[in-house]
């Protein structure tokens, strides 16, 4: 989120905005997410329960059953657990090292220092209060402002890359026996094999969550102009507010 | 709002079908099928080659473990050997090895034995967690003798699959002599049941469910599984597309 400003003198300036880093890996993000959610609910079908704890079968009680996801959810549309298995297990190691890529990246070329970082001044709870409250008014920031993440975003950005796709990640691996001897701290960590597939399962859903608010942010604050900020990096100052 | 959702939905079909449909494309398939490798190479290079499965407490064992795939065989030559208790039952042990084994049930039982509290885990998704007590594979391919040009076991089963499809699996020496690697006959502390595999049934704990065969009737030593079955080293990777490698 360099703002580097193009055309200086224009009412609206363009600038550069997002990095090239990010536009590759928001958009190969997008589309392995995409690959990995349909074909878990696939993978899901084959068992549609969850337990907490190390074993889980049909004889002990489930958190949660569910009946199979429709052709709609599912990669591929009709039930088949292999093919669902190779989608979600070719998608999961690039998706993996991508993220990898991505952080260490963020930390070296500063995009976690200097946008997602919070600042003293974010953190006050005035400050908190006065971005909620924005959001609920969707009153988006305009000139200057809108070239920084608010609280919200940050938090919200800090907590998928930093947290919630490392989970989900980490709680894929622990359902591997292949893993588990490799690396027996993931089971211990996460409170056996059946409760990080539940961790898996609900985080998922709330990765999903993030994108449909995310959608729903894009579509108000101006899709033509955020989605082009997201494929060339250039990006509309909107005017500001009087 | 509604049309957003409606061309949502609508795109995320349209991407659907086009997944299906380069899933069907033959160089998009093969790359689908060897990310199998990746796994393997990977957690090989994670874990010492004799690293352990978790192994676990007596209490923590599942009230009832659940018994999944063939429930019976209940092929002629299946039923003549449970009816004399097993009695007649003899593992072979061939192919490439210098001293071919027949081993009955009772000489297995007078072998050093293995006893291990572990999780089965199935490629649903489900896990149980059982005892049990069985010879290291190890113990019966040193017995055998392996040769040099051996490179994978193969286990035949007594189960058929329907149409003359006998149950197989096979892993590698990788797997085979791994300590926890052993040929069961005893499940939380009684002789196994025909739901779970009697008289004995494969234990590889590294790997998913459908690698632990069950009815075992002979162990094959070979250079290569291109040649049995389809090829694939197992019933569920023939038919299935199951991965052979399945640690993951």
């Amino acid at each position: 989120m360099t703002a580097m400003k193009l055309m200086p003198d224009s009412a609206d300036p363009i600038v550069k905005r997002h990095r090239l880093s990010t536009r590759m890996w928001h958009w190969l993000n997008a589309l392995l997410l995409y690959i990995l959610f349909t074909s878990g609910l696939g993978i899901f079908n084959a068992h549609p329960r969850l337990y907490w704890g190390a074993y889980g079968a049909n004889f002990d009680p489930a958190w949660l059953e569910l009946d199979r996801f429709g052709s709609w959810w599912t990669l591929p549309a009709t039930y088949n657990l292999a093919l669902s298995r190779h989608w979600h297990l070719t998608a999961a190691p690039i998706f993996a090292f991508a993220l990898l890529a991505y952080m260490l990246w963020s930390v070296v070329n500063r995009h976690v220092g200097r946008d997602l970082a919070f600042r003293r001044d974010d953190l006050a709870p005035r400050h908190i209060w006065q971005d909620i409250k924005d959001h609920a008014r969707l009153r988006f920031p305009t000139g200057a402002a809108a070239l920084r993440y608010n609280v919200l975003q940050k938090a919200s950005y800090i907590g998928v890359i930093f947290i919630a796709l490392p989970l989900i990640i980490l709680t894929g691996l622990t359902m591997s026996p292949g893993m588990n001897a490799a690396w027996p701290w993931l089971a211990e960590l996460f409170g056996g094999r059946q409760s990080a597939r539940s961790i898996h399962f609900i985080t998922a859903f709330a990765l999903v969550a993030f994108f449909l608010v995310h959608i729903l942010m894009v579509l108000l604050a101006g899709p033509v102009n955020e989605v082009r900020s997201m494929i060339t990096g250039r990006y509309k100052v909107p005017e500001e507010r009087p | 709002m509604i049309v957003a959702r409606r061309a949502l939905l609508l795109g995320a079909t349209a991407a659907l079908t086009g997944c299906d449909r380069l899933a069907r494309n033959e160089t998009v398939r093969n790359a689908l099928f060897s990310a199998e490798n990746f796994h393997r190479w990977a957690q090989r290079s994670l874990m010492a080659r004799e690293a352990l499965a978790q192994e676990f407490r007596p209490d923590q064992i599942s009230p009832v473990f659940r018994a999944n795939g063939t429930a019976n065989p209940n092929t002629p030559d299946y039923k003549a050997i449970w009816r004399t208790g097993f009695a007649d039952w003899r593992l072979r042990v061939d192919g490439k090895v210098s001293r071919p084994l027949s081993l009955s049930l009772s000489q297995l039982r007078t072998l050093p034995h293995r006893e291990q509290i572990t999780r089965h885990d199935c490629v649903e998704g489900w896990s149980a967690i059982g005892k049990w007590r069985g010879v290291p594979l190890r113990t019966i391919l040193d017995a055998a003798g392996l040769r040099q040009d051996a490179r994978y076991i193969v286990f035949h089963c007594a189960d058929d699959m329907g149409g003359g499809r006998p149950y197989y699996e096979s892993i590698d020496l990788n797997d085979a002599f791994h300590p926890q690697t052993i040929l069961a006959f005893a499940l939380n502390d009684r002789p196994l049941s025909v739901a779970n595999g009697a008289p004995l049934r494969l234990r590889v704990e590294r790997q998913l469910g459908y690698k632990q065969a069950k009815y075992l009737m002979r162990i094959e030593a070979v250079d290569s599984i291109a040649q049995i079955g389809r090829g694939k080293g197992g019933f569920w990777e023939d038919y299935a597309g199951y991965d052979w490698y399945a640690g993951i």
